[in-house]
């Protein structure tokens, strides 16, 4: 800001700079990387019969929504030359100096899957309500994950450890589900305390990475990756030595059920996915919302930011950097905590050695790729929880392509999508670094 | 571990030593070098470096001088003291003996102190046993062996921390390690078991075949950050999941990597021209991959200190800005840098194929290697030598860990928390001296803090 106002009032001509527009062919190779695979599947794989989307959850809903038929060739054909005409807009575009807007990367990401869906279940019936309603189980622990990344990313502490979050949230949540549901003899009584069991532990991670980094200026990246190594081992360390020979008591969680919100569970299509869900999930929706409003509409936000972003500044105007930094990567080690109570109590599964099984490091991929905002690191989650439910999907009416190449897509699509479309990304501009009071 | 929960608590001796320095040093300069893991090393030479008042730097005799009397070694050991206490602490207290032991412990409390003390040394003495010295075994040749098992643990774990390392060097974080050892071990191991080369030939190119396999992995990561930008922590994680599918879908289709007439995801085992030669004789396990690692360890200590390349990696390392003003082509470096660390990964995944491992393998080779790698290099600060003793060290526990495990019935997963704890502890000198009530070597007279920089810094 100072340094425009400051350069422009001597030299004028710097303002036409500010017209300039620097794009890049990224997004128009991108797009022609995905027009060509669609182009391969059509040309090389042809598949024939109709393909029917099911729309409805039950039989017995109120309100039914006839299925939807699509003979499968031809309408990949359509999408193929629709991405074939995206493809050349935005390279239009690019040609005569103008960004590619995030609308068109949306409308060519849904067309590429509505074509490729077509393709895959040929011939088959396609449960569009149990895959969308799958996809947003599996990324809830992302979503958490991801929000805790968010907060401890735009307060200045690179957070690695949410891998070990997660699993101590789930260890916990488990241990003290078990046991209190199991004394008090009330599902309910259990299954809250293991909520709050799971936000402590998380919380006591997130306390250790901050201490560490804050108060020790160890390098973030070596504690967050160092904690990841030292819950794996002290939950797997109890697991076996502790766990497993007791696990009546100790180890067989009860579950949340689903509720389903009385009017809006009857929407068509979007009632049965998202709000025929459990507690947890409900809970999300509410931590997202608050975590972007908070961010950006609060007080609050303002201040995690400013720490985040500029520690001298924020000093300077009465802010104790350190102080806000320790607490706030506390709280994002409850959330994490939070989320990691899908994998046991949230899915009824007694825990087991290392069962979070990355998802720390995807929330983490997806905090990145979100572009450190609450809701692009959501969209990013759900997007990974979709591809890990599309393979389950796809598993079961018989897929044409091998089940590894499906669970690799999302993978290959993110690290595409990272190249092509998000490219380099700028994150928080004092994450990573400790704050040393002059 | 409840020490560290409340640093806005009774911070007092420990806080303003720290801050105090790096003041003198130059605010700019610290918030560089924080971003890679040498933060820890550069944050205790500084008192070194700034303590005297002269403007010549001090030489590098006498900058060890100090290293040695403010107690870095001191510090290492007390760490693993820490590491073990705490790891002696959880087994004493999970242990079934001690448990029933402590249930009367008021009226005989000796027979709990007894159990504890069984539990605990029981298990310690296994680790030693296990990954140093048998003194149960009759010869000496029997009773060195868990020595050479911890060299053979250790191999791996030295290439892939090396390969890590020169990642952090250059400023990058791969945690591709499993991805890039899966695709060499691929290479190597169907070069091993597919082709029919004389004996030294074979093994030659299967070892460089598995090498250009792991750098290929790794550098794609490198060149997507070159040319796109694409944050390498994410590509190397997504990397790592392609890798694992694209290995399991070629350990079961036939033709590919499936050992002939089987059905399960398993290579066929590697010919005998291909593998490591044992180094010590068939009675040990520890092979030729071993030599290798030490290879690897001084060429990178070489690339990193004596090579133009290494200064221009060190270089972008510290500070990619100044790196480009100064004329170095930053993002070729990051292609090189992942090429090189790629290719260390890959050494791993081969030592594992064609030494460890030659009865064929399944998705599993890379045996979590790809992440121990990220603490041994972190263990030993992204430093060459550092990362060998590091490696031999998590090589020790792994050894031992299994002999642990099998005698006592103390799970391996002790291993994983005292390793970890040892980073840790390591990595904050200032909390191993205020549990053990040493003096901080930083505090003192020596500290000129003129009030002038102060207020000019605040900007």
């Amino acid at each position: 800001m100072s340094t425009a106002t400051g350069s422009a009032a001597p030299a004028p001509q710097i303002v036409t700079l500010d017209t300039t527009v620097v794009t890049s062919w990224k997004a128009p190779i991108a797009f022609a990387v995905f027009t060509l695979v669609a182009l391969a599947l059509a040309v090389f794989a042809p598949r024939h019969g109709d393909t029917t989307y099911r729309l409805n959850a039950s039989e017995r809903d109120a309100i039914q929504v006839p299925d939807l038929v699509v003979p499968a060739m031809p309408a990949l054909w359509t999408v193929v030359v629709l991405l074939a005409l995206i493809t050349a807009y935005s390279a239009w575009l690019v040609r005569a100096k103008k960004r590619v807007p995030l609308w068109l990367i949306v409308v060519f990401a849904v067309l590429f899957l509505f074509g490729f869906l077509t393709w895959a279940g040929a011939g088959a019936t396609l449960p569009m309500i149990g895959l969308l309603f799958g996809s947003l189980s599996l990324a809830v622990p992302l979503i958490f994950g991801s929000l805790a990344g968010v907060i401890g990313e735009r307060v200045g502490v690179i957070n690695i450890a949410i891998e070990g979050q997660l699993l101590a949230g789930a260890f916990t949540s488990a241990v003290v589900a078990s046991v209190v549901a199991s004394s008090t003899g009330s599902i309910w009584v259990g299954l809250f305390s293991g909520l709050v069991g799971a936000m402590v532990a998380g919380l006591l991670v997130g306390m250790v990475l901050a201490a560490f980094s804050i108060k020790y200026f160890v390098d973030q990246v070596i504690v967050g990756v160092v904690l990841n190594v030292l819950v794996t081992g002290l939950t797997s360390f109890f697991f076996s030595q502790v766990l497993a020979p007791n696990a009546g008591v100790l180890n067989s969680p009860p579950r949340f059920p689903r509720l389903p919100i009385p009017l809006l569970s009857d929407i068509p299509i979007i009632g049965p996915v998202f709000f025929r869900q459990t507690l947890i999930v409900y809970i999300m929706y509410i931590a997202v919302a608050a975590v972007y409003v908070g961010l950006f509409h609060t007080r609050w936000g303002l201040r995690v930011r400013a720490v985040g972003e500029h520690p001298q500044a924020a000093d300077t105007v009465g802010i104790n950097v350190n102080r806000t930094r320790f607490w706030n990567v506390a709280l994002a080690g409850a959330i994490a905590g939070f989320g990691g109570t899908f994998f046991t109590i949230g899915s009824g599964i007694a825990f087991n050695k290392e069962m979070t099984a990355g998802a720390g490091f995807i929330a983490l991929a997806a905090v990145i790729f979100g572009q450190w905002d609450p809701i692009k690191a959501t969209l990013a989650a759900l997007l990974f929880g979709f591809a890990s439910n599309l393979q389950n999907t796809l598993s079961v009416i018989g897929s044409p392509v091998p089940s590894e190449f499906m669970l690799m897509l999302p993978y290959v699509v993110t690290i595409i999508a990272v190249a092509g479309l998000v490219g380099k990304v700028r994150g928080p501009a004092a994450a990573g670094k400790p704050y040393i009071k002059a | 571990m409840s020490d560290p929960q409340n640093p806005n608590g009774s911070s007092g001796p420990v806080e303003p030593s720290e801050p105090a320095t790096p003041v003198a040093a130059g605010t700019p300069d610290t918030a560089a070098s924080a971003a890679t893991p040498d933060a820890a090393t550069s944050a205790d030479d500084r008192p070194a470096v700034a303590a005297p008042e002269e403007v010549p730097p001090p030489s590098r005799w006498h900058t060890m001088w100090q290293q040695i009397v403010t107690g870095n070694a001191l510090i290492s050991v007390l760490s693993v003291v820490l590491a073990l206490i705490v790891g002696a602490i959880m087994i004493a207290f999970t242990d079934e003996n001690v448990q029933k032991a402590s249930v009367y412990f008021f009226a005989r409390p000796g027979d709990t102190i007894v159990a504890v003390w069984d539990s605990v040394s029981g298990a310690y003495v296994a680790l030693f046993q296990g990954s140093v010295y048998n003194f149960r075994r009759d010869s000496f040749a029997d009773g060195i062996k868990p020595l050479t098992e911890t060299l053979t643990f250790a191999t791996p774990l030295i290439a892939g921390g090396l390969g890590v390392g020169l990642a952090f060097r250059v400023g990058m974080f791969n945690i591709g390690g499993r991805g890039q050892m899966l695709i060499a071990a691929s290479v190597a191991g169907w070069i091993a078991f597919g082709f029919d080369l004389p004996v030294g030939l074979h093994m030659f190119v299967a070892l460089i075949g598995g090498l250009l396999g792991g750098a290929l992995w790794g550098g794609i990561a490198g060149l997507l950050k070159a040319r796109t930008g694409a944050h390498e922590v994410i590509v190397t994680i997504m990397l790592n999941y392609v890798a694992f599918y694209l290995v399991s879908w070629m350990l079961r289709t036939p033709g590919l990597l499936q050992a002939p007439g089987s059905s399960n995801p398993k290579t066929p085992p590697m010919k005998d021209t291909a593998i490591f030669f044992d180094l010590l004789g068939p009675r040990y396990n520890l092979h030729f991959g071993f030599v290798l690692a030490v290879a690897a360890t001084i060429l990178v200590w070489w690339i990193l200190t004596r090579s133009s390349l290494g200064f221009r990696f060190r270089a972008v390392g510290e500070n990619p800005n100044a790196a480009r003003v100064a004329g170095i082509n930053v993002p070729s470096m990051y292609v090189y840098a992942m090429l090189i660390s790629g290719a260390l990964l890959g050494l791993a995944g081969v030592s594992q194929v064609l030494g460890t491992v030659t009865t064929g393998f399944t998705a599993g080779i890379d045996a979590g290697v790809g992440f121990d790698a990220i603490t041994v290099a972190l263990l030993g600060r992204s430093t060459p030598w550092g990362i060998f003793l590091a490696g031999i060290l998590f090589g020790a526990f792994k050894a031992g860990g299994y002999s642990m495990q099998a005698a006592e019935g103390v799970p391996i997963d002790i291993v994983l928390v005292v390793q970890s704890l040892i980073v840790l502890f390591i990595a904050a000198p200032p909390l191993v001296r205020t549990i053990f009530r040493l003096p901080d070597p930083s505090k003192g007279p020596k500290r000129p803090r003129p009030i002038v920089t102060k207020e000019v810094e605040a900007k």
